[in-house]
């Protein structure tokens, strides 16, 4: 397939989309998971924003990636998705129950407890054809499998680490080695957090030498960007057969 | 300068949670046949909401007159990710939608994908 974009001869199948702003969902509402996400006021009567005009994508866009942005509590993911979105950042969430026979219950009578779990992505189009979505995932990652497929097929992931705490990223970067996800790591650049030698770090998280460590600062887009072009970067020289 | 903490490699925190005790609530019919759905199929509508979809099957064919993403769907219509997909089975089943499926990592990564992505971040 080819990703450098359209031909102008191309029309593709679908037919162009009028702008719109809001959708009327009817009278019943339906919507189950209230978001916390203020990128979607709801209008009056029911009505539910779509996309701003500016942000509805060609009829071509119908190739996605993703990449997936991991860390532990408080890192800086969020941060990250809305310094490189193009759209302002959304959220979907999940609902999920957990059976807590002998858990959080000395009776040991089975109770189930449902909770929402969050996760906020950005998106960047890349061509007319192909756009990039950035997934903050949750910061604990016995949350990752509500969302089938979150991993699996992304390009790659970038681990969030802020110095003060690297310990809370020590599991995420393990789950990304179990499932064969390739990543680079970004030193949040915190103001009072300790600097260490990017050789000690790499000690520290036990990373092999190949995979790229670098500093950014998430609340700076151009600082996202280049740990983006770090992992894309990565994965190019990743995909060089050996030999 | 404290020297920072150390991962030991292959020791998964030990209160990881029992992946077999946590259930997600689809709100779908049981027992149906999803279909394979990620978070960043992209879906487009191919008609206009006839009177007998229902209310949220109609919001969601008015959003992808242009083509949309699941996860942007979920978003916009503040549906679970796993309730979309139940509403997105039966409207591809009906053909009122088509869907597109993401580009995936393949075993070697696709070198033409990863320099597009590489051009596109670079104009950012
Ligand atoms: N100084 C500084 N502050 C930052 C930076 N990145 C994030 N922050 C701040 O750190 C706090 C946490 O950032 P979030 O982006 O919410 O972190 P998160 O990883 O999404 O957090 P959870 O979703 O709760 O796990 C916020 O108050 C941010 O403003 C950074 O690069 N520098
Ligand atoms: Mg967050």
């Amino acid at each position: 397939m080819d990703f450098r974009g359209s031909d102008p001869t191309d029309s593709g199948t679908i037919s162009a989309g009028s702008s719109f702003d809001t959708i009327d969902t009817g009278s019943s509402g339906a919507v189950s998971a209230g978001s916390s996400s203020d990128a979607i006021g709801k209008g009056p009567c029911g009505t539910v924003l779509g996309p701003r005009s500016e942000d509805i994508l060609p009829t071509t866009a119908t190739s996605a990636v993703k990449i997936v942005i991991v860390g532990g509590f408080g890192v800086g993911k969020t941060t990250m998705v809305g310094s490189v979105s193009e759209i302002r950042p959304l959220t979907t969430e999940e609902t999920m129950t957990r059976a807590g026979v002998g858990v959080d219950d000395n009776s040991g009578v089975e109770s189930k407890t449902a909770t929402t779990v969050a996760m906020d992505f950005g998106r960047i189009s890349i061509t007319d054809r192909l756009v990039l979505y950035l997934f903050g995932t949750p910061g604990q990652e016995r949350f990752w499998f509500l969302w089938n497929g979150l991993f699996e097929g992304a390009l790659g992931a970038v681990v969030l680490v802020d110095t003060r705490r690297l310990e809370v990223s020590f599991d995420v970067i393990g789950r990304l080695e179990e499932r064969g996800v390739p990543f680079v790591v970004a030193v949040n650049t915190f103001p009072d957090a300790p600097h260490h030698p990017a050789e000690e770090l790499r000690k520290a998280l036990d990373l092999p030498d190949e995979v790229p460590v670098v500093d950014c600062d998430a609340r700076l887009r151009a600082s996202c960007r280049d740990v983006l072009l770090t992992l894309t970067r990565y994965l190019y020289a990743l995909s060089v057969p050996p030999g | 300068m404290r020297t920072p903490p150390r991962r030991e490699r292959g020791n998964p925190e030990a209160d990881a949670g029992d992946p077999e005790r946590l259930y997600v609530i689809t709100g779908g019919p049981g027992g149906t046949e999803r279909a394979p759905l990620d978070l960043v199929t992209m879906i487009v509508a191919r008609d206009e909401p006839s009177p007998t979809v229902q209310p949220e099957q109609a919001a969601i064919l008015r959003l992808c007159r242009a083509p949309l993403s699941v996860a942007e769907l979920s978003a916009y219509l503040s549906l679970p990710f796993s309730a979309m997909t139940v509403l997105l089975t039966e409207l591809l089943a009906t053909g009122l939608v088509e869907s597109r499926a993401p580009v995936v990592r393949a075993a070697l990564p696709d070198r033409s994908l990863l320099e597009a992505v590489m051009h596109g971040l670079q104009r950012l």
